[in-house]
């Protein structure tokens, strides 16, 4: 029966979908919790409009302090909750969001002397009953439609960061590489939509006032990201929240990485585990031939930078989402194990 | 949709067996050409519990790593050798093929010149790798990956049958896992041919371990979600002429294995080493040490404890011993060192206070030396060699052998 349902509003989603713009499509829930979930983005009702990606109503933006680096790319997120329900603040960490809700990330590259504005994919991450799913939709060339490609793709752009026109095959990831990142155990979690990560950009705040945030009377004591590039901030906290963007989802206690003892999430107080004086495990050729993770005072001699610096697989870290070096990181995480007292 | 079509033509509904208690599978064929990739990747995620994904005959490049995360799945090819995997042109991903699911079995096929580890399986329970060959091309280099076949924080733990040559680590790699076989595998040209660490429950028997840096290296190090490893069973394996010499980038553990070391304990305990044949190691036939570095590890223990050497046929060995300080040694007891070496560390530091324990390493038949070094990560020149002297305790009863449960994948095949 329920299968039923979703199918008809599937059905008429798509539909929906195939009327003349301005039509304000509602977002297909329903659809979306079905066993086989729609197999283009445009079934799923989160745009108003494809083309100009411009997000149904009830659909709603957010950014986040500090994001994972993925080769210069723009993130443009959204999260959409079901009619009536909120998310509900629980500490600094995950909001704790009902099952329907949908995470929208869309990635791509404004438009430059390189090339046309792209975007390239638009991750989903569905909370469903018995827990969160993975739905890579990859975009057409014609930016009219995107389509799911659950073993991920291969993507050619052109685009311009830092002075430099790169040109890269961006990595779509297939779900299991979605799970790579985003397992916390051995179940699914988002990563963004923490409270401290929402505090600073004064996202949660909105949240709180269009009355989606259940708990906000809790919201001043929520203990906030400060932004990378937020100079006024401690460089201390700058470099570990960008620690905790890019490392800190695998190199966590239940993460992916738990095996190499080295952990570079917020939460960590652990000295050797952080890496200052840790010996690599599996590094293998990762090492660089540097003898610990993290050298306080000594940026050069410490693995963590070899591998931020690196572009070759099997080096590389993070190991999936990049192919080139995040200057800007590599400058903070500099700073902070130069200034580490030994 | 080109990849879903693809699929649903090379997918054949197969009726297995009938025999056993598993559901009868699906065969996912997954044929080399274009697209293999992709093609490979989406049978592995279609694939159900039962099922077999079967890459047929052929070479298939692949640019990025596989990753099976369904229980229940068999992933052959058509033998070692015949099916290989090509990652040589790998722009991403650490590894070949990583397995995060359980009751998995990878067989019959070679995996070649991954860019980090070859195959790997993290949290896995009834994980077994067969008749497979995993190898670098290009000869022993620092640049090669890391470990070939790679389980890690995984229980129940089947490697039979399988050669690895040029891991940059160790060719055969278990770490933080428990209940283990390793058996019947031949590990060349890498660092550490076979290496259990951090890991309890280990039977490694039946190996040719060759021409490796170290032949044999059963360790515990700190700083790991699972330490303190014990009870594991080095026997019936060929332990010869491991006379590469090391070629770990350095501040891994093995870039300091000395070249010609055959069968090496280290911070280990209740570990067995019997029955092997060891023979043309230069450094020596069984090391036996403390983990030297210091460490800020709470519960870590760096000594070797209960380790008992007995009853191996033993050849030429410690002729030409690699560690500092090594060729004085030797020269000092008439220029071959004994098969039996152990650092005489039974003390170590740790949060401030130095503790001391005895470590019970039993030479059962073999002439040993002490190097009566005394506290862990003292230097080898100061080293005051003697023969080393006899327990006063019996040796602890052996291990019992691993036994793996009735279903684990492979088992019997």
């Amino acid at each position: 029966m329920r299968r039923l349902l979703g199918r008809l509003l599937l059905l008429a989603a798509s539909f929906l979908a195939l009327l003349p713009a301005p039509a304000a499509a509602a977002v297909a829930f329903a659809a979306l919790q079905a066993g086989s979930p729609p197999a283009t983005l445009s079934q799923t009702g989160l745009f108003a409009e494809m083309e100009g990606r411009r997000l149904a109503p009830g659909v709603v933006p957010y950014t986040v302090a500090a994001p994972l680096f993925s080769d210069h790319a723009a993130k443009a997120r959204a999260i959409a909750l079901p009619p009536g329900t909120r998310a509900r603040l629980r500490g600094d960490g995950l909001l704790d969001l009902p099952v329907g809700t949908v995470l929208v990330k869309s990635f791509g590259y404004p438009a430059s002397a390189a090339g046309p504005a792209v975007t390239m994919e638009t991750r989903l991450l569905v909370r469903r009953a018995d827990g969160w799913v993975a739905l890579p939709y990859v975009w057409d060339a014609d930016g009219r439609e995107a389509r799911l490609r659950r073993a991920g793709a291969r993507v050619p752009v052109r685009f311009a960061a830092g002075g430099e026109v790169h040109a890269l095959a961006w990595a779509v990831p297939n779900v299991n590489q979605c799970k790579t990142c985003h397992a916390v155990g051995t179940t699914l979690q988002p990563l963004g939509v923490k409270a401290r990560n929402l505090a600073a950009t004064g996202d949660l705040a909105r949240l709180a006032r269009m009355g989606l945030l259940e708990g906000s009377e809790r919201l001043a004591a929520v203990r906030a990201v400060p932004r990378p590039d937020d100079a006024t901030a401690p460089l201390e906290l700058r470099a570990r929240g960008w620690l905790d963007a890019n490392c800190g989802h695998c190199h966590a206690r239940a993460g992916s990485a738990s095996n190499s003892g080295l952990y570079l999430d917020w939460e960590e107080t652990d000295r050797v585990a952080l890496g200052v004086g840790k010996r690599p495990v599996a590094a293998g050729r990762g090492s660089g031939g540097r003898e610990v993770a993290i050298a306080p005072g000594q940026p050069e001699r410490s693995i963590l930078l070899y591998r931020m610096e690196s572009r070759e697989p099997g080096v590389m870290m993070p190991e999936l989402g990049r192919t080139l070096p995040d200057a800007e990181g590599i400058a903070l995480v500099r700073a902070w194990i130069a200034a580490l007292a030994p | 949709m080109r990849v879903m079509t693809g699929l649903a033509v090379l997918a054949a509904l197969v009726t297995a067996g009938g025999a056993g208690a598993a559901p009868a599978g699906r065969v996912l064929l997954v044929a080399p050409g274009p697209h293999a990739g992709e093609r490979a990747q989406e049978a592995l995620i279609d694939a159900k519990p039962g099922d077999t994904v079967r890459f047929a005959a052929g070479t298939f490049a692949f640019t990025t790593g596989l990753s099976l995360d369904v229980p229940g799945v068999t992933v052959e090819g058509a033998g070692a050798g015949r099916t290989i995997l090509d990652f040589s042109g790998q722009e991403g991903a650490g590894e070949g093929l990583m397995i995060t699911s359980s009751r998995v079995l990878v067989r019959n096929l070679t995996v070649r010149d991954t860019r980090g580890d070859g195959i790997k399986s993290k949290g896995s329970d009834r994980v077994s790798f067969q008749d497979l060959e995993v190898e670098w091309t290009g000869g022993p280099k620092p640049t090669n990956g890391a470990y070939g076949v790679y389980p890690v924080s995984s229980t129940n733990v089947l490697i039979e049958r399988v050669t690895v040559r040029g891991a940059s680590d160790a060719g055969i790699y278990v770490g933080q896992s428990r209940n283990i076989i390793v058996r019947d595998s031949l590990a060349e040209y890498n660092v550490a041919g076979i290496e259990i660490e951090n890991s309890m429950h280990a039977d490694v028997s039946g190996n040719t371990v060759r021409n490796n840096t170290g032949g044999i290296l059963v360790f515990d190090l700190p700083n790991l979600p699972q330490m303190g490893g014990h009870s594991t069973r080095v026997f019936g394996n060929r332990v010869i002429d491991n006379d590469t010499p090391n070629f770990a980038p350095p501040g891994n553990i093995v870039a300091s294995v000395p070249v010609g070391t055959g069968i090496m304990v280290m911070a280990n305990r209740n570990v067995h080493v019997f029955g092997n044949t060891v023979s043309g190691n230069a450094s020596a036939a069984f090391l036996v040490i403390a983990y030297a570095q210091p460490f800020d590890s709470p519960g870590y223990n760096p000594l070797p404890r209960d380790v008992v050497v007995r009853g191996n046929t033993v050849g030429r060995n410690g002729f030409a011993p690699a560690f500092p300080g090594g060729q004085e040694i030797a020269a000092a007891v008439g220029g071959t060192l004994p098969p039996g070496l152990w650092d005489g560390v039974d003390r170590f530091t740790t949060g401030g206070r130095e503790q001391q324990e005895p470590v019970h390493v039993h030479f059962l038949d073999v002439p040993a030396l002490s190097l009566n070094l005394g506290v862990a990560g003292a230097p080898p020149e100061k080293a005051t060699p003697a023969p080393k002297p006899a327990p006063a305790a019996p040796p602890p009863p052996e291990p019992a052998p691993v036994v793996l449960p009735a279903d684990q994948p492979g088992l019997g095949r």
